[in-house]
């Protein structure tokens, strides 16, 4: 089966959304919800947050709905079955994010197994590093057919990045600015940072992620690169007065999107 | 067999540098010139000449003759306790803090759980007039009081952490974060032998001094090397010089807490399984999901879920044995050298002292207890268990 990710990346080039959410917030089942909604709105594809103890990468939001989720009871196993729930009817491509502790305790080849079954496109493991990936865990990957996304920075150097680029087979996820997510950074300091990695014209699709807020910056972000992907601000918002779905699709109206079936 | 890391940062499969991308140049930086920094004339020079002036090194290695009565070995301790600041943190932050000043960073992040390693970093950005930020868990501030007040004292700035279990994981994760956030000018001086690759190996290397004065001031080899081991930093500068000698046996104290079967516990190794946690490899203790479980021991300094990479390593092939004390033995056996030799030693240190009573060695044997720390940080402790 062709992976719709790559589908996606070759039909689309531009003004690419996607959602973080972390799984088991604000309610252990609302899983399913989420991604039901953000596919309904049109959402192009949905990063699906696996809640680690120790997060190092993110910072206050998505940290506290990350302990929010483990007090609920979420846990990787359980995540699974209710993406098996859905890996029928779902046409979104999904990808799992999260640390590799969870990965390693679940079973690196187990996590891969379970992520054909679901139907999942893709993994954001942010403390797996590259060079660890390579020596130890890329022929597991691609035997699954599960391609792994990179981070890059505004401090990546160029040669780093073209590496990156080869490794790559779905895209490249560009943090804005050296911070933790959900900074108060603006996107504007980017600028001269995102023009650099357009200029290197590489083989994968850029989505640009970390600090983007709204509206104005994800078309900021566009401007360069092929897309964004939006996390704590998501987060932010799914946890305002009214129901789940409705403060979804409020939240990704603003992006100039429509719900599809509703 | 080799014990030192290899070239990629690994102690057999132990350590590496699970880092995120973010931290990439910061980490591979360091990883490229701490070598060659530290064998620098200029920095051997000042290292040298500040820790023996400033520090107050070589520590005597002082043959404990009463403790050795009572046992029936020749226990000697060597006595980091006497160093300034009162432990052996002092010898990681000195030397950490000479590179940072190579490296050209202008501000210094730490964390800290107990405060000991909080107040050495203070205390060398003090003397090089560095900016300082440390990391402290709002409930190790609460616990810790008059480390808190010292490192004020000494101009450094204390963030209170409230995130997670708010205590050292977490004052690790906010420090890793904050280096995340300001990754050009900030130097971060990580506390024990844990962490991504470098630090293990070079907070391995400050620490040696240890090992090399116990190797000078012996005549021929000790039979035993004892050492409380939380993230493991005293235990590995004791071990160091010895660890290719196989007649030196080695032992690593782990704080067993109310007991390795209680849930209150910290000893990582008795109880816990390989997994990454602050961007290493190493054993954690941790639930089956790979949650970090919040560990507990009456002695902050040993309170930490992990364990550094390389004693993972020593302990899979052997090379040392980790055993564990409780609480409460712990602190009788600090109480017992306040009275039997006039020394009051941090709760940690008397983690290794405790070990004497299990210890079966001839009475020609040398046992080198490394005292790591004093105990005037822990006196109200003391006071409450003597109270009870």
């Amino acid at each position: 089966m062709k992976n719709n990710l790559k589908q996606l990346f070759e039909a689309k080039k531009e003004n690419l959304l996607s959602i973080y959410f972390s799984s088991g917030f604000p309610n252990l089942e609302d899983t399913t919800t989420i991604i039901e909604t953000l596919s309904d709105t049109g959402v192009d594809f949905i990063e699906v947050g696996i809640p680690f103890s120790d997060p190092l990468a993110d910072g206050p939001t998505i940290q506290k709905s990350s302990m929010i989720a483990l007090e609920n009871g979420m846990n990787l196993k359980l995540l699974f079955e209710q993406l098996f729930s859905i890996s029928d009817s779902n046409k979104t491509p999904l990808i799992m994010m999260g640390y590799w502790n969870s990965m390693l305790q679940y079973g690196v080849e187990n996590f891969l197994k379970s992520c054909v079954k679901a139907n999942i496109s893709g993994a954001i493991l942010p403390d797996l590093p590259l060079e660890i990936y390579q020596s130890k865990y890329k022929v597991l990957f691609e035997k699954y057919q599960i391609p792994m996304v990179f981070l890059i920075t505004p401090q990546t150097s160029e040669e780093r990045i073209r590496e990156i680029d080869k490794l790559s087979n779905a895209f490249i996820y560009a943090v804005s600015s050296s911070s933790t997510t959900g900074n108060k950074t603006g996107i504007e300091s980017a600028e001269s940072y995102l023009i650099r990695i357009r200029s290197y014209q590489l083989n994968n699709s850029i989505i640009t992620g970390f600090n983007i807020r709204n509206r104005t910056d994800y078309q900021f972000a566009c401007q360069f690169t092929n897309g964004v992907v939006i996390g704590s601000a998501f987060i932010n918002a799914i946890q305002k007065n009214g129901s789940l779905r409705e403060n979804i699709v409020d939240f990704i109206s603003e992006f100039g999107l429509k719900p599809r079936n509703l | 067999m080799n014990y030192k890391v290899d070239k990629d940062g690994f102690y057999g499969e132990y350590g590496g540098a699970y880092i995120p991308e973010l931290l990439h140049p910061n980490v591979e930086e360091l990883k490229n010139k701490y070598l060659d920094l530290i064998e620098e004339p200029s920095f051997q020079k000042e290292f040298k000449s500040l820790i023996k002036d400033y520090v107050g090194r070589p520590s005597p290695l002082y043959f404990s003759e009463r403790l050795s009565e009572k046992y029936g070995f020749k226990v000697y301790l060597k006595r980091e306790d006497l160093n300034h600041t009162g432990a052996h943190k002092i010898n990681n932050t000195l030397g950490q803090i000479l590179l940072a000043e190579k490296l050209g960073k202008k501000r210094i992040i730490a964390e800290t759980g107990a405060g000991q390693h909080g107040v050495a970093t203070a205390t060398v950005c003090a003397l090089k007039g560095l900016e300082c930020i440390v990391y402290m868990g709002a409930k190790d501030i609460k616990r810790q009081k008059p480390n808190v007040e010292r490192m004020k004292m000494l101009g450094a700035k204390v963030i209170p952490v409230h995130s997670g279990s708010k205590t050292l994981k977490d004052a690790t994760n906010e420090a890793i974060r904050d280096w995340i956030n300001h990754p050009e000018e900030t130097h971060y001086i990580i506390g024990s032998v844990v962490g991504p690759h470098p630090y293990p190996d070079m907070v391995a290397i400050f620490q040696s001094v240890i090992s090399e004065e116990i190797n000078n001031q012996m005549e021929g080899n000790p039979d035993y090397i004892i050492a409380c081991v939380g993230g493991g930093s005293n235990a590995m500068g004791a071990y160091y010089h010895f660890l290719d000698n196989k007649d030196v046996k080695l032992i690593g104290v782990e704080a067993a807490g109310e007991g390795v079967n209680t849930n209150k516990t910290a000893a990582t190794i008795a109880l816990g399984k390989p997994g990454v946690l602050h961007a290493s490899y190493s054993y954690l203790i941790q639930d089956e999901d790979g949650q970090i479980v919040e560990p507990h021991s009456i002695s902050a300094g040993l309170d930490y879920p992990g364990i550094g990479p390389a004693h993972s390593f020593y302990n899979d092939v052997k090379r040392v044995k980790y055993v564990s004390i409780t609480d409460k033995e712990a602190i009788e056996a600090g109480l017992e050298l306040s009275k039997l030799e006039g020394i009051i030693p941090a709760l940690e240190s008397a983690h290794a002292l405790a070990y004497l009573k299990y210890l079966k060695a001839k009475s020609s044997d040398r046992i080198i207890i490394n005292l790591s720390g004093r105990g005037d940080k822990d006196l109200q402790t003391y006071i409450e268990y003597l109270n009870k």
